[in-house]
């Protein structure tokens, strides 16, 4: 953790003063809620607002909340919504064209007053798609200026992992469940039996500007070791693992293996991974004109390359079964990702497994492919 | 009537269904009148008393053929119209009525009717694209009247429609909702269903019902046997797909998989 030589302890009354802090410096805060039996993101003011006593139990297209009987804040994994709701909103509209004198048309470009966000809860897994959505999205040369504009002013209260779900495999990605680097705070809840609290350290001048508001006491080596403990034990109970081997060379030396008809056969192609994905990106742009023909519209929604229209070109689609749709997306989440920005596309949150509603499970589909390709090297 | 010549004349056409469909259009309210200014409403029996006369550049058709006369009278509209959008699950896809299909016609008419030799009815309900080429097909029961404006909106400028035929589930991801059958175990029809009413059943934390009929490439095979581990049995498996879009190939496939 490359803290900025500052960390404290602070209890559930300095979390509170850190939620009034972020209000203050006109942030609108945002973390984990309560709504509709699940844990999503959404706006935050008070320390009660969070999910006090929740954690979640996940497998293949299976979510439920539990009480966990203590009283923490964070004991949960991460649930249905990810950050890039916010930093990549689901529909933006673009520009707007008016008919002017009959003949001429006005063009207008849709005013994006993108909100200053403040994360609260950014788990070390989100941080990693996060980084990932900076390097497609606000590349120098074809930077989104609406991703952008809400990214730059963004100011992330990370959290190390104190629970792992049923679907995480972050460990075997790579990417967590310790935060390394990219907030501007992280904490680390420590809860014991006479004391609840949380380490909190700084990770830019800003977040350094917000400790130091921040009632609390000094952190000693015993607070460093606990927290070290919490993340140590969350990392043991990973739910998945992503088999450990050369994942683009075995997908892009198995495009015609079974293992796609098989998974065809369970996948609904209805998107849904790709609408909870951290990383997911797609976009399609809609255009429409009103009743009278005087304005036209165009604007941005999330897409997904399990649609048809999504590779739809002059002559029809490109992608018409559910077996060029499923390969299309893992082949290149998880191989040609690595072609094209230098890093895997998935970070092991486990969203596509939880949320897909038959339950299909990336790290297994790999593993199927991998068994295969294994017995096939040994006859 | 000069003023009003150069207008496109849009007719709005009934046949086998509750009419819920034409209200869409009704139901516009604030931007009925700019509808009325745009086309010239020239047959429209739910709300004006104009006749069949002339020919139409749309034709929105409402219900499914379910009479020998209807299926000539749809033949005379065809004639008469330019471009032909059919709306709603009647007229595309047969109706709730289309229950009749799977069963004897003869059965239905003794159970309902104290003397059926007075009901003179074909033995199935099928949609208008079986009867004649149909321009554009706008889903749902009833239909959407945001996408209904729209559907006109784009005729009037020749461009496709903004209609996406992607699942219900993408909707209520762009919305924010929790799935209703991954959080809550509730069956929901969302994932073989055709996009179109902004995710309206989960929103509330209902299963969808299916409404807008199937989406592109649905798999309702292997949504089938989650309904099956959600608890569902197979007459409940049935019923579930055999509604407002029974008839719809792959619902209707589908539920014929679950018959006993």
């Amino acid at each position: 953790m490359d803290d900025h030589g500052v960390s404290s302890v602070i209890t559930l009354d300095g979390l509170q003063c850190l939620l009034d802090a972020l209000a203050r410096r006109g942030y609108q805060v945002v973390g984990p809620r309560v709504r509709d039996q699940a844990i999503v993101y959404d706006e935050l003011a008070r320390v009660e607002d969070l999910p006090v006593g929740w954690t979640d139990e996940q497998d293949g297209g299976h979510y439920r909340l539990k009480q966990r009987g203590d009283h923490a804040l964070f004991g949960y994994a991460v649930g249905p919504h990810s950050w890039k709701r916010f930093l990549h909103p689901p529909r933006v509209g673009l520009w707007q064209a008016t008919v002017v004198n009959e003949d001429r048309l006005h063009f207008e470009p849709v005013r994006d007053d993108a909100p200053r966000y403040a994360f609260v809860g950014v788990r070390a897994c989100e941080l990693a798609a996060i980084a990932i959505q900076d390097r497609v999205l606000m590349d120098d040369n074809h930077a989104d200026p609406h991703y952008r504009s809400r990214r730059e002013q963004a100011f992330l209260v990370a959290l190390n992992c104190s629970e792992a779900g049923g679907t995480c495999f972050c460990d075997s990605m790579n990417t967590g469940p310790d935060v390394k680097t990219g907030y501007d705070l992280v904490l680390t809840e420590l809860l014991e039996e006479e004391s609840h609290g949380f380490l909190i350290q700084a990770g830019s001048d800003e977040g350094a500007d917000i400790l130091s508001e921040l009632p609390g006491t000094p952190a000693t080596g015993a607070h460093h070791r606990a927290a070290r403990e919490v993340v140590e034990r969350t990392r043991s109970n990973m739910g998945r693992s992503m088999p450990q081997t050369a994942i683009p060379a075995l997908l892009m030396d198995n495009l015609e293996h079974p293992r796609w008809d098989d998974v065809a056969e369970r996948c609904l192609s209805c998107a849904n991974c790709t609408m909870v994905c951290p990383t997911c990106f797609c976009t399609t742009v809609e255009d429409t004109s009103d009743l009278e023909g005087v304005t036209a519209e165009s604007s941005r929604r999330w897409d997904s390359c399990f649609n048809a229209d999504f590779s739809y070109i002059h002559g029809g689609s490109v992608r018409n079964s559910t077996r060029s749709r499923y390969r299309q997306w893992m082949t290149h989440k998880l191989a040609t990702w690595v072609d094209q920005f230098g890093t895997s596309g998935c970070v092991g949150c486990g969203r596509c497994i939880t949320w897909c509603p038959v339950g299909i499970d990336i790290t297994e589909e790999v593993r199927a492919i991998q068994g295969d390709s294994s017995q096939g090297e040994q006859t | 009537m000069p003023a009003t010549d150069h207008k496109p004349r849009l007719g709005v056409w009934k046949f086998a269904s509750c009419d819920g469909c034409q209200l869409s259009l009704l139901d516009c309210e604030d931007e009925l009148l700019r509808v009325a200014d745009a086309v010239e409403i020239a047959y429209f029996p739910e709300a004006t008393r104009s006749h069949i006369r002339g020919t139409y550049d749309l034709s929105l058709v409402e219900g499914s053929i379910t009479t020998a006369h209807d299926a000539e009278r749809i033949q005379e509209v065809r004639r008469r119209s330019r471009t032909l959008v059919t709306i709603g699950a009647c007229a595309t896809a047969g109706g709730i009525q289309a229950l009749r299909n799977f069963a004897d016609i003869d059965d239905f008419l003794t159970a309902v009717y104290a003397h059926p030799e007075y009901i003179e009815t074909l033995s199935t309900s099928t949609p208008i694209s079986d009867h004649v080429a149909v321009d554009f097909e706008l889903r749902g029961c009833p239909i959407s009247k945001t996408q209904l404006l729209e559907v006109v909106s784009a005729f009037l400028r020749g461009r496709r429609p903004v209609t996406p035929a992607h699942s219900v589930c993408l909707d209520c991801k762009l919305k924010g909702n929790v799935c209703v059958t991954v959080a809550h175990g509730t069956p929901c029809l969302g994932p073989v269903t055709h996009s179109g009413c902004d995710a309206l059943c989960p929103s509330y934390n209902r299963g969808c019902y299916g409404c807008y009929g199937p989406k592109e490439n649905p798999n309702a095979a292997a949504l089938s046997e989650r309904l099956d581990q959600l608890g569902m049995n197979p007459s409940e498996r049935l019923r579930f797909y055999r509604t407002f879009n029974a008839w719809a190939d792959p619902f209707r496939e589908e539920s014929e998989r679950h018959e006993s």
